[in-house]
């Protein structure tokens, strides 16, 4: 499965997320949306399902949808569910004949909705085998409820259930690495991917996810403003950060093969994506040095790790 | 056709004939045998039916909700623990007006955990937005399901329909049944055809906003004219189903109920036992009656009234507690109905058979016994009492 990426040809089909939705200015999350969507032939329908998110009330506030296809919402935790609902529906009605034409069947879900609440939704639809996809938008908290942790959340990161204070240096335990189980459910197509530079990297995924057959997964780094606590105007250095410094690397596994999509020309000290976001503000103060080597040596066990299966 | 049949069994070929589009399926005693029976349907090509066998009750409802918004029928069925873990989805599945239709095999609520049957589950979801229509036997739950596509798909209707039969009293005793012939269950049914669906090409669809105050009070109130609608709608599908099955069904049962002076009001596989009393103190002499809620929403509360109007003391038997420190569900609905007649019977309410306990025809007698002492003293004593329990003594 691939595609040739043409940038100017992409952005010049006609938009699937509309404008005047409600997301914050600089929020990653409408981007990942945008770029996912750009990626279905023109021809194609698609059936979006959300999970309840900073995405969902932003997008589809009664009586305005931003989408330009069928969209549903229905909970917080059931958006994979949701989704092989519409799927085994489309199964039905086209043997049947009562629906004809490509349509697509694709989830998008906050790393709430994914990495905690909606995480044994997600297994089970994976396990079973539904032709759709399912978009983690990954910004590493409940930013909806007003920035509580996740299992998402990284090692250090100020949140307003792991806050800084004298006796705790923000949240305690490492990030889930939820790409890897997906990846242990032995499915088409994982891939972790960003809404880096010109899209290329966004846009490839997403082709191959929504065009291999059976259930196919993407986690993609989608930066809140607000929730980081750096100015939105730095999205797109912020992304670039997080890959230069491997806290994010960009990867694939198609079929059981591990694939790195990209190699930083200099990997960057985990330092430079930290220091930027008042999350990880404290890590910074003096006395507290030991935080950023042990997050620098998590990246770096990690990196290594993924180096040896990609056989980079 | 005459045939032999547990609950479930009948449940399950009633699927099979209505051949729905999806269903989402997941084990919980006493519904297991449904998705089980269907599952060898599936398997051996004699239906159509995408059939999700999904990890939980709650994927069942939010794969049964998805289906039916994208334009399909769906089914599943469940019991107890697995309908309480559906609670916020059955919520979202009435909100978004989708006629999903659930066979809720009522068992008795955990803690502690057990298997055997009361209403404490289907009690839980009594304010959700589904109608809910409980049989008193196999042949009630067969034909309730039948009418629960033409009830629940009606344009004015668009909600959810919950069929309820007693766990294992009604799902695992084989009785004989009478079953209609596929075709004429297919022409009762009719095709699916919703105005909108997501899989519409013409038209794309949005399903479940964010809704903002200015906004929400508009859908609950029409969500509330909708349940309104389906008490017109049950009774004429019922009249439409007398047709074709010569069974004649309302929003409840009236056995004996033309002179009775003491009354019963129950539900479910209790009736059976609660007519055999009241054949039993009718040959005494004794003008007992026995209302069997079929239709608990909507409530038919103004019918009801009717119906209990000339009595003069009735009792509500309860098979689910509801904890409110002032009598079971059935018991609250009962009692507010009737504050509109001029003259009010006696009414108190007794809570029984939780958890599967026993209840024989003696124990029914023995409550009429009771109202007929409140007939003639006018003292009711304890409004709201218990029935099976072992006493603190410790007799039983
Ligand atoms: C069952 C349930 N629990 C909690 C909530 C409240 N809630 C709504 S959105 C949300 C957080 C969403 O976080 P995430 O999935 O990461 O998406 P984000 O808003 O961060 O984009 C929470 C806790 C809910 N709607 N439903
Ligand atoms: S709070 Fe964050 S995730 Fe939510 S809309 Fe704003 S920027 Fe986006
Ligand atoms: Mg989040």
């Amino acid at each position: 499965m691939s595609t040739v990426y043409n940038l100017k040809r992409e952005v010049e089909k006609p938009v699937r997320l509309t404008g005047g939705h409600r997301l914050c200015a600089g929020c990653g999350a409408g981007v990942v949306v945008a770029g996912v969507l750009r990626a279905l032939h023109k021809e194609d329908r698609a059936v979006v399902v959300n999970a309840t998110s900073c995405l969902q009330v932003s997008t589809f506030m009664y009586p305005y949808t931003a989408y330009v296809d069928s969209y549903i919402h229905s909970a917080f935790e059931n958006s994979a569910a949701t989704c092989a609902g519409v799927e085994a529906a489309y199964n039905a009605l086209q043997r049947r004949g009562k629906v004809e034409g490509n349509v697509k069947f694709i989830t998008f879900a906050g790393d709430g909705g994914t990495y905690d609440i909606g995480f044994q939704s997600l297994s089970g639809a994976m396990e079973r085998g539904h032709d759709m996809v399912y978009v983690c938008y990954d910004n590493e908290a409940y930013m909806n409820t007003g920035i509580q942790r996740s299992s998402s959340t990284p090692r250090f990161a100020r949140t307003t259930t792991s806050p800084v204070g004298s006796v705790q240096p923000g949240k305690k335990q490492n990030k889930k690495d939820l790409t890897e189980i997906l990846v242990a459910h032995h499915i088409p197509y994982v891939a972790q991917t960003a809404p880096l530079g010109n899209f290329r990297d966004l846009h490839i995924k997403s082709y191959n996810a929504i065009y291999t057959k059976g259930p196919c997964f993407l986690n993609v780094l989608a930066p809140c403003p607000r929730g980081w606590d750096y100015p939105m105007a730095r999205l797109a250095e912020i992304i670039q950060l997080a890959v230069d410094t491997c806290v994010w690397p960009l990867y694939e596994v198609e079929e059981g093969v591990w694939r790195l999509t990209y190699i930083p020309k200099k990997k960057l000290p985990v330092e430079d994506f930290l220091r930027p976001q008042g999350r990880f503000r404290h890590m910074f103060q003096k006395g507290n040095e030991w935080m950023i080597e042990e997050a620098q040596r998590y990246v770096d066990e990690k990196w290594e790790r993924l180096l040896e299966r990609t056989g980079a | 056709m005459s045939h032999r049949l547990s609950g479930n069994e009948a449940i399950a070929y009633a699927m099979k004939q209505i051949d729905p589009d999806v269903m989402g399926a997941f084990p919980i005693t006493p519904s297991t045998e449904i998705p089980e029976y269907f599952a060898q349907y599936v398997a051996n090509g004699e239906v159509n039916t995408e059939y999700v066998a999904v990890e939980s009750e709650h994927s069942s409802m939010s794969v049964c909700i998805a289906a039916q918004a994208a334009g399909a029928r769906a089914v599943c069925a469940t019991s107890s623990c697995g309908l309480a873990l559906m609670y916020e989805l059955l919520y979202v599945a009435a909100s978004c007006r989708l006629p999903i239709s659930l066979v809720c095999v009522n068992r008795a609520l955990s803690g502690p955990i057990n298997i055997n049957h009361d209403y404490s589950d289907s009690m839980g979801g009594r304010d959700s937005g589904w109608i809910q229509i409980y049989a008193e036997n196999n042949q009630e739950a067969y034909d309730n399901f039948i009418m629960a596509m033409p009830i629940g798909e009606h344009p004015n209707v668009r909600l959810p329909v919950m069929t309820c039969m007693d766990g294992f009293i009604t799902s695992h005793a084989v009785e004989n049944i009478e079953l209609l012939e596929t075709d004429v269950v297919r022409r009762f049914i009719g095709e699916y055809n919703p105005e909108h669906y997501l899989l519409k090409r013409e038209n794309p669809l949005a399903v479940g906003p964010y809704d903002l105050s200015p906004y929400y009070m508009e859908h609950k109130v029409m969500q509330a004219e909708a349940m309104k609608a389906a008490k017109v709608r049950i009774l004429e599908v019922a009249a439409k189903f007398e047709k074709i099955s010569g069974r004649c069904y309302g929003l409840f049962e009236e056995y004996r109920m033309e002179d009775a002076e003491l009354a019963l009001v129950l539900m479910g596989s209790t009736a059976g036992t609660a007519k055999a009393a009241v054949d039993k103190l009718r040959e005494d002499g004794v003008k007992a009656g026995l209302v069997k809620t079929r239709v608990f929403r909507p409530f038919p509360g103004q019918e009801l009234a009717r119906a209990l109007a000339g009595t003069r003391a009735v009792a509500v038997m309860d098979k689910s507690e509801g904890f409110s420190a002032n009598g079971g569900p059935l018991f609250a609905e009962t009692r507010s109905a009737l504050y509109d007649l001029k003259e009010r019977p006696y009414l108190i309410d007794i809570v029984y058979g939780l958890g599967g306990r026993d209840v024989k025809v003696e124990d029914i007698e023995k409550v009429f016994g009771r109202l007929a002492d409140i007939a003639v003293t006018g003292e009711i004593g304890p409004l709201y009492t218990h029935m099976g329990q072992r006493s603190k003594g410790g007799d039983r």
